[in-house]
């Protein structure tokens, strides 16, 4: 009986899948159209599941693990079942190879049932909880059905009873695995997100080490063309389909420092509620945290409907696009390469630049940016008066230097002056030949960019753009890592290319070829915090600590520090929109700083310095890199004594055995 | 929110407009009172509101003029002038032509002569009330609008008004809200031909770069917090002052130039 019912059972199963399979696209292709090369993204898509999206997932070992055996295995069964069930190719070694694969996927899936005994908040329940079940019917199912056909059993092996019970559980397991995969069930992700690898909406992201961080332009030409996203279908098709592919583990829910702090975003709802928007619908059927004081079920949206409403609710509140501080954690961890970052500025944009609804000081921001292009609305004029004692050389009477200082906007900042100083004084010391743009420089826009406002981003961008193709120089060299992203990253797709140094970068440097010299370290116990700008966005993470080993300093990690480090809470004009939550994220940074038992934080960004001296009560002293190098400078060891006392304070490789 | 239903029909609004001037750096822009008279304007419930600016166009009062449309206008009306052109007959007779009931203006210009004085004399022209220092306009009904006139230290005084009229804002009207780039871009710039006339006065004067006004030191003896605030948040009030009620008109010039003389102004 099995013999024929088998064949008929997948075969049904196949056909379903397709039909649901053609709906899903049609899902996705109610986004903007894309370019993206399909073929070649099909051909890269194994390599980019098996090998690039690995280090990602990999840092879940026992997750990874069950991963690779159950959907290993599945996909494995899969294939063979058609084969020997479907198409009748049981003789040989396919039956045996059968078993072994859904005998593979069987332990797999015991594990994500043990995962699903006790889950941690983040994981989504729901239907996700039936998942292992359903995993174990089909293997299980799979692997009863096949030992009659390798001959391990009698063809009529339990009579017709046992023969129905073991469909009964197969057809539980087919529907799962192969109908629900593309009618909206958990398994949706496997078909979603193989698509979505292969047509990704960043391939550059792709290889090892690569990244890819920059926001894409919008087009401003072309008057037609919309400013930003409005609709869940005002999103490119790819993205869509990458919204589609979320497994809901919640990784970026747990990383998010919004979400920690009690602001009303969670990322992985975020992405779920575009997926609802998507599909048309209400948020009611969500089944993990939602957003932090909100509860799910009042928020509906359709794919031609608005996202944020002007008045009212619809998908999703304002707050919740406005709370995020484009730190780029949950871009980081997410184990599907989802691009939470560009999905929200895109419907910031549309906040921006069709409500001309950004929140809080927003607007008075933006229009600081545009009358006085910086965004505290200081005088122009009056942006070189930090240093009026410094004689800084200007690019304007030297026209060609070896580096470009970019001061950045923390010149107005009587507290980033302090950093400035520094700096000055280190590249002095080295003997740099090095000039500032001075009155002639401008906000990098990354202020503006991140509110939505592309259109005062592309002014300021091609301003600048236009200035730097004055003069002559080597690099850029600059203790603001919002500049240096937005420089080095973004101005790209404007026309103005450069080679863009974060300064412990260039101090790293300078220590390497010997153009500086430090005191021994005296003080206490020291931890580093990564910017996102530089870490994330950059992939900085060693040559701050490289100069901070060169001090002397051993850096106490804090727990979250490198590719994880947590936000300070000041990028993405998060302080200027500043949505109300439960605490401050500044705050929690400053306690992980104090695990530590640091005295002092070295931090390499004036927003960074700016959010965690804003901590009362903080138990450690905040400090730019820069500050640390220009204290600990001293004078070049006499030429005598030279090789010696060089060799005294700089640390060199001892063999060992 | 004022309740709906005393409203009968729309109300027609015009905002008088101007290309305002960045303190520091003397960019264009929205002038900030117009601006708040603009959106003095779009809070008022059934209000069809018109935009209209007399002036040159050009490259930069352009982008100025589309920040007002950034507030959510599909087109401004704009009366063009020469510089130098006296706009009061041109805005006058836009006016009667439109028919507008109420009238809205910032106090006065961030550049040009920035006297102030247009709103008073397209009063006169018209021959319709003024209400300066406006913070809200409560109601209108029947053709008579209650306003609500801010005074120093924050005191409001309640006013009603026979439409049709002028009204101007200054800094305690409600701040504009955010000029937004898409509205700003598509929305129309609808020029109209209109009569010029030179301003033969303006034509006569000397300009000169403008001095620091010396300041009148302010000497605060207070004894708590509470005083200190009050002297520090007070506009600039003169305390002996002197109100007239009834008098001929000579005998209230007469007062007004002899304070004059006091004060300096004239010698």
């Amino acid at each position: 009986m099995l013999d024929t019912l088998l064949p008929i059972l997948i075969a049904a199963a196949l056909a379903l899948a397709v039909i649901g399979a053609g709906r899903r696209v049609r899902l996705w292709r109610q986004g903007r159209p894309a370019r993206v090369p399909l073929l070649k993204g099909l051909a890269a898509m194994p390599r980019r599941y098996l090998v690039d999206l690995h280090h990602v997932v990999g840092r879940d070992k026992v997750m990874s693990n069950t991963h690779v055996a159950t959907a290993g295995g599945f996909v494995a069964a899969a294939a063979l079942m058609i084969l020997v069930h479907g198409l009748g190719l049981a003789e040989g070694v396919l039956g045996w190879l059968l078993l072994a694969a859904s005998a593979t996927m069987f332990v797999g899936s015991c594990f994500v049932a043990r995962r699903r005994r006790n889950p941690p908040s983040r994981l989504s329940k729901g239907p996700w909880m039936r998942l292992p079940k359903s995993l174990m019917a089909f293997s299980l199912s799979v692997f009863a059905v096949t030992l009659p056909a390798v001959g391990l059993l009698p063809e009529d092996f339990g009579g017709w009873v046992v023969a129905l019970v073991l469909s009964a559980v197969l057809v539980w397991g087919l529907g799962e695995m192969f109908f629900g995969m593309t009618w909206g069930g958990p398994m949706k992700h496997a078909f979603a997100g193989a698509l979505h690898l292969a047509f990704h909406r960043r391939a550059e992201r792709f290889g090892e080490g690569n990244r890819s961080t920059g926001l894409k332009a919008l087009d401003l030409d072309d008057p037609e063309a919309p400013l930003g996203v409005e609709t869940p279908s005002d999103f490119t098709w790819n993205q869509l389909l990458g919204f589609d592919a979320c497994v809901q583990c919640g990784r970026c829910e747990a990383m998010c420092p919004a979400f920690a702090a009690g602001q009303p975003l969670n990322p992985k709802k975020l992405i779920q509620d575009m997926v609802v928007g998507m599909a048309g619908g209400s948020d009611a059927a969500y089944a993990g945290s939602p957003y932090p004081g909100q509860p799910v079920g009042e928020h509906q949206g359709s794919a031609h409907g608005p996202i944020v409403a002007r008045e009212g609710k619809a998908l999703v509140d304002a707050e919740t696009l406005w709370s995020c501080t484009t730190c780029r954690a949950c871009v980081e961890e997410c184990p599907m390469m989802i691009e939470h970052v560009d999905a929200i500025v895109d419907m910031r944009r549309f906040l921006t630049l069709e409500h001309g609804n950004t929140p809080n000081k927003g607007a008075e921001v933006l229009d600081n940016l545009i009358a006085t292009d910086n965004p505290g609305g200081f005088d122009p004029g009056a942006r070189m008066h930090w240093a009026a004692d410094l004689e800084l050389p200007l690019m304007a009477d030297l026209q060609q230097v070896d580096v470009l200082l970019w001061l950045g906007d923390g010149a107005y900042d009587m507290r980033n002056q302090r950093t400035l100083r520094s700096l000055v004084k280190v590249l002095r010391a080295a003997d740099v030949d090095f000039a500032v743009l001075g009155n002639e420089e401008r906000d990098s826009g990354d202020v503006a960019r991140r509110l939505g406002d592309e259109a005062t981003f592309q002014s300021l961008a091609k301003r600048n753009i236009a200035t730097l193709a004055k003069y002559r120089f080597q690099r850029i060299v600059t203790c603001d890592p919002h500049s240096f992203h937005v420089l080095g990253n973004e101005y790209g797709e404007l026309g103005g290319h450069y080679e863009v140094r974060h300064h412990s970068t260039y101090i790293a440097e300078l220590y390497e070829a010997g153009r500086l010299h430090f005191k021994p370290w005296k003080g206490g116990g020291v931890t580093y915090h990564d910017p996102c700008y530089l870490g994330r966005y950059n992939g900085e993470y060693e040559a701050p600590r490289n100069v901070l080993k060169a001090l002397g300093i051993e850096v106490a990690e804090m727990e979250r520090s490198g590719f994880r480090s947590r936000c300070c809470g000041g990028g993405g004009g998060a302080p200027i929109t500043d949505i109300p939550g439960e605490r401050r994220i500044p705050d929690m940074r400053m306690k992980d700083v104090g695990e530590t038992g640091a005295e002092l934080v070295a931090v390499g960004c004036p927003q960074c310095t700016a959010m965690l001296e804003g901590v009362v009560d903080a138990t450690a002293e905040v400090r730019d890199i820069a500050e640390l190098v220009a204290n600990a400078l001293t004078e070049a060891p006499e030429a005598s004594a030279g090789a010696a006392q060089q060799s005294s304070n700089r640390p060199q490789a001892v063999e060992v055995a | 929110m004022r309740p709906e239903s005393h409203h009968n029909g729309s109300l027609a609004v015009t905002v008088l407009v101007s290309v305002g001037r960045h303190p520091l750096t003397g960019r264009g822009r929205r002038a900030d009172q117009d601006a708040r008279a603009v959106e003095l304007a779009r809070s008022l419930t059934s209000a069809e509101v018109e935009l209209l600016h007399a002036g040159r166009l050009d490259e930069g009062s352009e982008a100025a003029l589309r920040g007002y449309l950034g507030m959510g206008f599909d087109s401004l009306s704009l009366l063009e002038q020469p510089v130098g052109a006296d706009v009061l007959p041109a805005v006058a007779e836009s006016l009667e032509a439109a028919g507008p009931q109420l009238v809205i203006a910032g106090e006065r210009a961030e550049q040009g002569e920035g006297s102030g004085l247009l709103p008073y004399l397209l009063a006169e022209r018209l021959g319709w009330p003024l209400v300066s220092g406006l913070a809200a306009v409560e109601d209108v009904t029947e053709g008579v609008a209650t306003l609500l006139q801010a005074l120093p230290r924050g005191q409001r005084r309640r006013l009603q008004v026979r439409l049709p009229a002028i009204v101007t804002v200054d800094a305690a009207a409600p701040a504009p809200r955010q000029s937004a780039y898409g509205p700003a871009r598509r929305g129309r710039l609808e020029v109209q031909a209109a009569a010029v006339m030179d301003d033969a006065d303006l034509a006569q004067w000397q300009a000169q770069p403008a001095r620091k006004r010396p300041k009148r030191l302010k000497i605060v003896k207070a004894a708590s917090a509470r005083d200190r605030f009050k002297a520090a948040a007070a506009k600039a009030e003169g305390g002996g002052g002197q109100v007239l009620t009834d008098v001929a008109p000579e005998e209230g010039a007469a007062a007004i130039f002899k304070l004059l003389k006091e004060e300096g102004v004239l010698r």
